[in-house]
């Protein structure tokens, strides 16, 4: 969380908000911000921490662990209009990535500005080349991009 | 944020830029319960909801349909004062 945190500025000059939510009460994220956050960040956790006691918010999005009584960590991507553009689900002991949010949200805001006629392919980076799929690239996605683009 | 009127979070029973139904979504049947669940994928509409929050030191109500027009993530997490 201190992570995103540290990022946030970069994270709203993409026009992104952030959520984070877990099943302990909006009393315990204040003290968890004034103990520790604050101490890990500048300033602490900057956007919004929700309660979802009960794991009801949890259960909706298919994160809720029933035998742990907490949310697992789930991260999802959802655009202006409120669809859901990408999913990740991690077990607790591996934290997240945040370069790699980063990178997934450049690359959905590249898909939705070029109203979908570019895609990226693996290993996109901003900056590099995009395909432009469509019946012209059936078949010469060879000629346009190399497996060395992935990385 | 929106001022604190609810004591715990909850879905709302619609989908984000959906009109919300009257039932509550805890008072639905399994199978109900069960359609929203499946629904939950990419290229979907996310399940609405509203949770007590805290930020910048003050306490107040989330709502994740007030957010239409920008981009969202939303971080579920195991808990407070975990390692990770």
């Amino acid at each position: 969380m201190a992570a995103v945190a540290t990022k946030y500025e970069d994270l709203k000059k993409l026009d992104v908000e952030v959520l984070s939510i877990s099943v302990d009460s909006h009393f315990v994220h204040k003290i968890w911000q004034e103990e520790e956050l604050s101490k890990m960040v500048e300033g602490g956790v900057p956007f919004p921490m929700l309660s979802d006691a009960g794991g009801k918010i949890g259960s909706i999005y298919g994160v809720y662990n029933e035998a742990g009584g907490v949310n697992t960590r789930g991260r999802f991507i959802i655009d202006p209009d409120g669809i859901i553009q990408a999913i990740e689900i991690l077990t607790p002991p591996v934290g997240r990535n945040v370069s790699e949010l980063f990178r997934q949200i450049q690359a959905f805001q590249l898909v939705r500005n070029s109203k979908g006629s570019e895609a990226t392919p693996s290993g996109w980076q901003p900056g590099k080349p995009t395909l432009k799929p469509g019946p012209d690239l059936v078949g010469k996605v060879w000629q346009e991009w190399k497996v060395e683009n992935a990385f | 944020m929106k001022e604190l009127k609810i004591g715990c979070g909850k879905p709302t029973g619609s989908k984000v830029g959906e009109a919300e139904k009257e039932e509550k979504p805890m008072e639905k049947s399994e199978n109900k319960k069960e359609d929203i669940m499946a629904s939950v994928s990419v290229g979907t509409k996310a399940p609405d909801f509203e949770a007590p929050a805290y930020q910048d030191g003050n306490f107040g109500q989330v709502k994740l349909s007030d957010y239409l027009g920008k981009w969202v993530v939303i971080c579920f997490y195991p808990g407070d004062f975990t390692f990770v």
